[in-house]
């Protein structure tokens, strides 16, 4: 008979039915220690904090400042906990969750005014006892369901971009050919990613090629005809554009970071996604609107002298300044790209609010350079706003939306230059909420493309909360209605199963600690099937047990019972680690929560009912002289 | 508490269940050809807010309420409560369509100062269209592989059986969505999903002990032995349909309604699950005409299944 073969041949051999080595029970207590150790953090429940941290990361928060920030918290009446200096930072923990908003607005106004300046975020503290910490075991992070928060999807716009690049490449070449007088046709050569411009011979072309092949550096450079002209190709070359949008995507994350920093968000995820695409998660934001202006805002500066009777007019425009006409120089002296260091606040003398610039050392010597000679000139200060915008057009017969930016340029101030100009000048004639505005920007960085979101989901503070709170009572629930029918139906066996059944639970949050996953409401409905689902493995084997009872003792029945049913939970639990898999992959958020904790949760009750069961089995049973057993 | 020991005669009732099966699943397709899907925003795309008040409302007046302000074509109606409300709008033809969800609740806050927004969310056409895509392409996805997985591991009458079973589930849960019109988003496909992978492991575990009792016993027809296999499985299945149930009923009740659809797609597809194995994929033994000599394997190799 194969049964008995079977027996015969597993590793008890030589030891009692259903006993394991002294080193196998240790093993499977190792890790369900291991397991309650890594799930132990989720308990803790963090405190409600703010961080402070200079806007200099190098600085460090001085112990004056926090304590400015304390004093100004126990004025206002706000309850703290502790008020703590760490890695530069300061962390002021507060009794109640309430107090958070009120209370970041008090740090800020008592930080004001200061040297430096200061960001201030709110978060969560973590309870953990340090010797935890110091294992490595961290709590799960909450996903922005749980917690509360704005996820965004942007997509870069690079088509914008890249012609951008292409018309100033056309400028470029245009510039050089007049400077060599090699004579050329029509204005407008730009077509995609493809520069074609005509001349009037052959001469004048292969004169061209030699004067521009050095500028067009990443363009591929050939010999075409153009309504019968002789003409040159400038082809952008695949590799260079991918390095276009790479150095573009960057700077935008880069931007995009130092934004959410200063919206005072203390763990946002910004992060490339494709090729164009950019997720922005910011968990714990009240304000998604404001959140957004911020985010998406495209604005720069520009500097520029006034014109004078003489300039000729190729290289002058025209710009409306508070009604009247004006006309500066094309020619940038520099921009906001060239800002280092930029704050709002007010004129001592008129108490209007104003922006304090600092330049980077090209930028001062530019300037410095420019106003020099020109003291009793004016200079311009020009405001260019990228505003994004939509309209729904029929293509086809089918509505479609189409995006575009609208750039508007506006002269905020005009005033003449009283001294050369160094390095730190200011700016006013804004408005307060402009003046706010454009200080964050100049120092967070211009955004090399324009973005537009193709997808928002934010949750409010309340929803989320109520969605940890359902979320806990659908896994106690479904969790103790499980063990009650497990006791009932196997008795001694179901004891065994809800202690493998704890364990697995235990595991699970345990590894999804350590893997650093998110916790999601899908994810804790996925824990809560994992629940349900997780029994099965213990059922097939209890059930063979209940058959094989029929043919063989008690001992024997135990362990044909284990032997058999381990190939079928592997081939059922497999094709559905697949399937968890395939999950996984179709990418959107909450679903991927779902998928992990399926996928863990499947690994984890293999484990628990195969050597959890099978131990707690043998401790029970393993070794006895059993006449009967009731299953 | 013991099951009592069970000897139904399944298969001698296969043609009814057959027939079921075949007018379920008409059932479905013609729900899905006349009603289609509700298809919620991840799919068509657009904006939903969830609006918190401190008190009741009337949808029919945010309703109107919106129109003034000139938002066309929306959905208003309670969500959970008589407190919350779900607004449903599609892209409007001017401005920003990432902004949309701002604008309506500046319009509802203008009324009703009190009003919180508990969630708020846009969904780019484009955007819309890939996750539709990549959702349909996850499904089909896991029905090859599981079928690729069931070639290799058992014969092809199993692994045709076992994805025309999933074929069978994945269709009703959807001909229900379309019969009730219950909204279909991405959680529900993750549920549908969910169902594969529980439908699976039924079929699976049904499947081992067909394979193991062609193997072991040696006499009885093809029609006896699956018969005999459904028998000795039951309690099984019915335990763990049982607490699985159990968990559903759990998230059903106190999972709140953002997922209701995920928590009642699955339930359903649980029981549909459940029968699917024992009369879709055993039925399919015996349509394809199984023998004992498919499963016959060398002694060798039978030896190595043995001693796992």
């Amino acid at each position: 008979m194969v049964g008995e073969r079977l027996i015969g041949l597993s590793p008890a051999k030589q030891r009692a039915p259903n006993t394991y080595p002294l080193s196998r029970y240790l093993f499977v207590l190792l890790v369900v220690s291991l397991g309650a150790l890594y799930a132990a953090p989720n308990v803790f429940a963090p405190d409600p904090a703010l961080q402070i941290k200079p806007e200099d990361p190098d600085r460090g928060l001085s112990a004056a400042a926090l304590e400015r920030a304390r004093t100004a918290l126990a004025e206002a009446g706000i309850v703290l906990k502790s008020a703590e200096l760490e890695g530069g930072s300061g962390f002021l923990r507060l009794a109640s969750d309430g107090d958070q908003l009120r209370a970041r607005e008090v740090v800020m106004q008592a930080l004001a005014g200061g040297e430096d300046h200061h960001i201030v975020a709110l978060t969560r503290a973590s309870t953990t006892p340090q010797w935890l910490a110091d294992l490595g075991a961290v709590p799960m992070s909450l996903g922005l369901d749980l917690s509360g928060g704005v996820h965004l999807l942007l997509q870069v716009d690079m088509e914008k971009f890249v012609g951008d690049r292409m018309r100033s490449m056309e400028e470029t070449a245009r510039d050089a050919l007049v400077a060599a007088r090699i004579r050329y046709v029509g204005r407008n050569w730009v077509q995609g990613t493809e520069l074609r411009i005509p001349f009037q011979s052959a001469a004048l072309r292969d004169e061209a090629a030699a004067l521009l092949a050095e500028q067009f550096e990443g363009f591929e450079i050939s010999e075409t005809d153009v309504d019968g002209r002789p003409a040159l190709e400038f082809t952008m070359v695949d590799e260079y554009l991918r390095q276009l949008e790479d150095a573009a995507i960057s700077q935008n994350l880069q931007s995009l970071r130092n934004r959410v920093n200063e919206l005072g968000v203390s763990e946002p995820l910004v992060q490339r996604l494709g090729r164009e695409r950019i997720v922005l998660d910011l968990p714990g934001i009240q304000d998604s609107a404001e959140a957004k202006r911020i985010i998406n805002k495209f604005a720069n500066l520009e500097f520029r002298l006034v014109a004078m009777p003489g300039d000729r007019a190729s290289q002058t425009e025209t710009q409306d300044y508070r009604g009247t006409p004006t006309t500066l120089l094309r020619r940038n002296i520099v921009t906001g790209d060239q800002v280092t260091s930029a704050s709002q606040d007010y004129d001592p003398e008129t108490g209007l609010p104003q922006v304090s610039i600092g330049l980077d050392s090209d930028g001062g010597q530019r300037m410095n350079e420019a106003t020099k000679d020109n003291v009793g000139r004016s200079m311009a200060i020009i405001f260019i706003e990228q505003k994004p915008r939509a309209r729904t057009v029929l293509v086809d017969g089918e509505e479609v939306v189409e995006r575009y930016t609208v750039e508007e340029r506006r002269l905020i101030s005009v005033a003449t230059i009283q001294s050369a100009l160094g390095y730190n000048f200011r700016i006013t004639g804004l408005e307060l909420g402009e003046a706010r505005d454009l200080a964050l920007l100049l120092r967070s960085g211009a955004l090399a493309a324009p973005m537009y979101i193709v997808e928002e989901r934010t949750v409010g503070a309340s929803l989320g909360e109520e969605n940890i709170e359902r979320g806990q009572l659908s896994v106690v629930v479904g969790f103790i209605l499980v063990m009650i029918f497990m006791v009932i139906h196997y008795r001694g066996f179901g004891l065994a199963a809800n202690l493998a059944l704890m364990a697995n639970l235990m595991l699970l949050v345990a590894v999804m600690s350590v893997l650093g996953a998110t916790l999601t409401l899908p994810g804790i409905a996925g824990i809560v099937l994992t629940v349900g689902m997780a029994v099965d493995a213990n059922v097939l084997i209890f059930s063979r047990i209940r058959e094989e009872l029929k043919q063989r003792a008690p001992q024997q029945a135990i362990a044909a019972g284990f032997d058999r049913a381990l190939l079928t939970i592997l081939d059922a639990n497999i094709t559905t680690f697949f399937v968890a898999i395939i999950l996984f992959s179709i990418g959107s958020g909450p679903v991927k929560g779902f998928a992990v904790t399926l996928a863990v949760g499947i690994v984890t009750s293999v484990f628990t009912a195969i050597m959890g069961t099978r131990a707690l089995v043998n401790l029970m049973y393993g070794g006895r002289n059993l006449k009967a057993l009731r299953i | 508490m013991k099951l009592p020991e069970f000897n139904f005669d399944f298969m001698g009732r296969r043609k009814l269940a057959g027939g079921l099966s075949i007018g379920l699943i008409a059932l479905s397709l013609g729900a899905l050809a006349v009603n289609g899907l509700n298809f919620g925003l991840d799919f068509t795309g657009g904006t939903l807010v969830e609006v918190g008040f401190p008190e009741g409302v009337d949808p029919e007046e945010i309703r109107s309420q919106l129109d003034d302000a000139g938002f066309v074509n929306g959905v208003v109606q309670h969500f959970g409560s008589q407190t919350e409300v779900l607004i449903r709008m599609p892209p409007q033809a001017y401005g920003d369509p990432a902004g949309l969800g701002d604008r309506i609740l500046d319009t509802i806050r203008q009324q009703a100062p009190g009003a919180a927004m508990r969630q708020s969310n846009f969904v780019g056409p484009v955007v819309g269209e890939e996750l539709a895509e990549s959702a349909g392409l996850a499904i089909l996805t896991a029905l090859a592989v599981v079928m690729l997985y069931i070639l290799f591991r058992f014969t092809k009458q199993f692994s045709v059986g076992a994805v025309v079973a999933l074929a069978h589930d994945v269709t009703l849960v959807l001909g229900l969505f379309s019969l009730l019109q219950w909204t279909f988003d991405l959680a529900v496909v993750a549920a549908v999903l969910a169902v594969v992978g529980y439908s699976l492991n039924d079929t699976i575990v049904v499947s081992d002990r067909i394979r193991e009792n062609f193997r072991t016993l040696r006499k009885g027809a093809p029609f006896d032995v699956i018969n005999r296999s459904l028998n000795q499985t039951l309690g099984r299945t019915l335990v763990t349909s049982m607490t699985t149930l159990f968990v559903l009923l759990a998230l059903l009740i106190a999972g709140g309604e953002g997922i209701r659809g995920f928590a009642a797609a699955l339930t359903f597809g649980v029981v549909i699950g459940t029968y699917s194995s024992i009369y879709i994929a055993a039925n399919m033994l015996l349509v394809m005409n199984i023998s004992r000599e498919d499963l016959v394997v060398p002694e060798k190799e039978d030896a190595k299944e043995s001693y796992p």
